[in-house]
């Protein structure tokens, strides 16, 4: 980890490939990362396995898709990343980036020679977190380990979400709190991130296969008893409680099955053939307003595909939800609507959003993935539109949170709770189906918090990462409209913005910086999406998008400036040590601390988070901003998306601050440890 | 020949052919890729790669040699050949490839053939200049000097 202050550091532990994260990560990361190398041409086989070396990584080469999955299970832990060839006589690269993502849950990166824009796109709906055309060039290879540390970041915040980790966070928050006030970001994160993992019990973060909540992982028998109970139960009764009682594991959660049964249903809507749902969600969701959003109208469909597949959110609903949120102007015109565009992934155009007043159009550039459900209440018909777009398939949740009051941000609540619960499924090609843990937290905003979106997209899998369907971004969009509080500043926060931070959008020079940083951090393929590219491309498994906050209080736009000092590094470090679940994402979680955190030292809501790795970003970030900048406004009701994050833990949190009348930016937020101080919302 | 002259040669040869576009820049990579500490690397990769070229020839040309052809597997093939050559830095043969698949798509029989014959061409080509490069090599190599980078 890159001591020194969080800002400076960022933008060079972001880019280079060298892993600082010392407490986080042992020293020589990501050297020995234990890569899976699959393709059935002997050249290039040898040639990737000399690269990989050279990048002192830990190579095993097959070239034969059956092969690969039976070393895979056989060693279940024993790989962190598998790249594997599109083409292959044996397998299709897909079907098998499918099977790893279902049942190891590792990032899987696609390669080919092929650069067709259909092939590529087929990476990021089934799930692949990456996605390299050939020739591979060493510099692609070497920052491969990116994927590895987001998901593991993911699956940390949902193992938090989803425990009781949240309470103990809450706890620590205050002690966080202080530590984080002190500029010395690196200080507080490491001593957050120690209490988090003392407290949390988290995985060590040296050996990734110690976790304090155990990850379970899907071996091939428990996934066979697992299929067994839903067929028993019928797919449509299929509900994690039942099929936890008859599949009889002990050590087994509902939450385990919840998010495996997520996958699976995409698995299987995704075998039957999504495009048929995809017509008839793409109509009832997508509005006029989501026109400009034309080309993520595909996504979009899988997106509502999911969630009609899953039941979990009904088209009406949904559609209700749309009304009542359009039906609620919102105060603030210029609320930004942070979109993850999991675009981002490929270029860093579009993570450059400039919230306020250009934002909606540059939301409309940057092709926001599809929002989950959560539809705003209170945003601006462009912004829901934005919000659709970006909002991922994936149960993230928007939330959004009205400045004006909060009976829309419970309504909406109330729906990404629904949505949430299990549901968070990001495209229905991914395997890797971020799951947003039951989190739908009841966010309450006391202030003129707009609603904030925030997709946070369990991206299990993808990721380019092997097996890791490709990371689905989830885009999650918080968008704040700041407009009451004077302490309100416009800030956004690119919630897990692929490759750069796709939302940053403060207004100022602060997000150039991020974004800039966080580009070069990122070395994704044009294809990856937000999501995480678990799987290696897997089906559009969205991880968590983007979400960018976007506080629109011009008034504090100068105060926003350079205050966040939020650095991807921080960020990255907290996601590292995560420990590693199984396809959950808990970069959220982990993200949004280390925006908090940043976010406190800022002052002044100059909360910008810095999605460096797209998915965890977004979900602890939009959740992290709106706690804190509720500063006085009334209540308000803030969806979050169950992403991980732990959202009790930031429902609480705004709870808290609601009720407490609070200070802005008064770092009561319990979220994670992380405090922050005069987050204007 | 001294050791500095046979240096030079190899450089001018090996820059040459990047000129000529007969290999690229992956292929400098490649030469890279051997200095860290394998030095057999790229004589092994090459032999790979001729090897595995030479066997797909084969088969593109007993597929086209069929009463029916099936242009899909061809294709296939030849993608294949196009991956490999890609990753070797074979651009020319890599391009010809690229045409000969247009022709797959098109399913044209003349095309195919033809095409066959040009990528045929291009890899004994780039296969002799490979092979002629590395004897430079290993000339300079028996007189006791080191083979100089290409830049």
């Amino acid at each position: 980890m890159n001591p020194s202050n969080g800002k400076g550091s960022i933008s060079t532990a972001s880019s280079s490939g060298a892993w600082k994260v010392g407490d986080v990560v042992p020293d020589q990361f990501p050297a020995g990362l234990r890569v899976l190398v699959v393709d059935d041409d002997p050249t290039c086989l040898v040639i990737l396995e000399k690269m990989l070396r050279n990048c002192l990584y830990e190579v095993t080469k097959c070239n034969r898709a059956e092969i690969a999955l039976s070393l895979l299970r056989e060693n279940k832990n024993g790989f962190d990343i598998v790249i594997s060839d599109v083409h292959m006589p044996d397998m299709d690269g897909f079907k098998l980036l499918e099977h790893i993502g279902l049942e190891m849950d590792l990032p899987v990166i696609m390669m080919s020679a092929d650069d067709g824009k259909h092939v590529v796109m087929k990476g990021v709906t089934h799930g692949a977190c990456d996605y390299l055309i050939k020739p591979v060039r060493i510099e692609a290879l070497k920052t491969i380990w990116q994927h590895v540390v987001r998901k593991r970041k993911n699956e940390w915040k949902e193992l938090d979400q989803s425990g009781s980790v949240e309470d103990g966070d809450r706890q620590q928050k205050p002690s966080d709190e202080v530590e984080y006030s002190s500029s010395a970001n690196e200080g507080t994160w490491k001593s957050s991130k120690k209490r988090k993992d003392e407290e949390e019990d988290t995985e060590d973060r040296d050996d990734t296969s110690t976790l304090k909540k155990p990850r379970v992982v899907w071996s091939v028998e428990l996934h066979q008893q697992f299929v067994a109970a839903v067929n028993q139960l019928g797919i449509d009764k299929a509900v994690p409680k039942k099929i936890l009682e008859l599949m009889n594991v002990p050590g087994l959660t509902r939450e385990n099955v919840a998010s495996h049964l997520q996958k699976y249903r995409l698995y299987l809507r995704r075998l039957s053939g999504v495009s048929q749902h995809h017509g008839s969600l793409n109509n009832s969701f997508i509005s006029a307003q989501e026109a400009t959003f034309g080309p993520m109208s595909s996504l979009n469909g899988l997106d509502l595909q999911t969630f009609a597949v899953t039941g979990q959110l009904p088209a009406q609903s949904l559609a209700t939800l749309q009304a009542a949120g359009l039906g609620r102007p919102t105060a603030k015109p210029g609320i930004p609507i942070p979109l993850v565009d999991q675009r981002n992934l490929f270029g860093f155009e579009n993570t450059k959003p400039r919230f306020g007043e250009g934002q909606q159009q540059h939301m409309s550039s940057v092709k926001p993935v599809n929002l989950l459900h959560g539809i705003p209440t209170t945003m601006e018909p462009k912004q829901l539109a934005n919000l659709h777009q970006s909002a991922q398939p994936l149960g993230s949740m928007n939330v959004q949170v009205n400045a004006h009051g909060g009976h829309s941000g419970s309504l909406l609540m109330q729906m990404g709770q629904t949505q949430s619960r299990g549901q968070i499924l990001n495209e229905s090609a991914g395997s890797h189906v971020p799951r947003l843990p039951s989190s739908v937290g009841h966010p309450v905003i006391s202030n003129g918090i707009a609603g904030g979106v925030i997709g946070i997209n369990g991206i299990g899998d993808n990721s380019r990462g092997i097996g890791y369907n490709q990371v689905r971004p989830t885009s999650s969009m918080l968008s704040f409209p700041m407009n009451h509080t004077s302490e309100l500043a416009t800030n956004s926060f690119p919630l897990g913005s692929t490759p750069g931070i796709s939302n940053v959008t403060s207004k100022g020079a602060f997000q150039d910086e991020i974004n800039s940083e966080i580009k070069g951090s990122t070395g994704l393929m044009p294809s990856y999406d937000i999501f995480n590219d678990l799987h290696q491309q897997k089906s559009q498994n969205w991880e968590l998008h983007s979400a960018g906050l976007q506080f629109s209080a011009s008034q504090n736009a100068n105060r926003v400036q350079g205050n966040l000092d939020v650095s991807p590094s921080v960020l990255v470090r907290q996601g590292y040590s995560s420990s590693q679940t199984s396809g959950q994402n808990r970069n959220v979680s982990d993200m949004g601390r280390a925006v908090f955190s940043g976010v406190e030292s800022t002052q002044q809501g100059n909360a910008q988070i810095i999605g460096q790795q797209h998915n965890n970003f977004l979900v602890d970030n939009p959740v992290r901003v709106k706690a804190e900048s509720i500063p006085d406004a009334g209540s308000q009701s803030i969806l979050f998306p169950e992403n991980n994050f732990g959202q009790e833990d930031l429902m609480s949190a705004l709870l808290k601050q609601q009720q407490g009348g609070i200070a802005p930016a008064e770092s009561e937020f319990d979220l994670d440890g992380y405090s922050i101080d005069n987050i204007p919302v | 020949m001294e050791v500095g002259q046979l240096q030079r040669r190899l450089v001018d040869y090996t820059k040459s052919l990047l000129t000529e576009g007969i290999l690229d820049d992956q292929f400098t990579q490649l030469q890279k890729l051997q200095d860290e500490g394998n030095p057999g690397f790229l004589v092994e990769v090459v032999s790979l790669f001729f090897e595995d070229s030479e066997k797909l020839l084969n088969d593109i040309t007993r597929a086209l040699d069929q009463q029916s052809v099936d242009f899909k597997m061809v294709d296939a093939h030849v993608h294949q050949l196009k991956g490999s050559s890609s990753s070797m830095g074979a651009q020319k043969l890599k391009n010809a490839c690229v045409t000969f698949r247009s022709f797959c798509d098109e399913q044209s029989m003349e095309g195919c053939l033809k095409s066959l014959q040009l990528v045929k061409q291009e890899y004994y080509d780039v296969k002799n200049k490979v092979e002629t490069l590395f004897k430079m090599e290993k000339q300079i190599v028996a007189a006791g000097g080191s083979v100089p980078k290409t830049e």
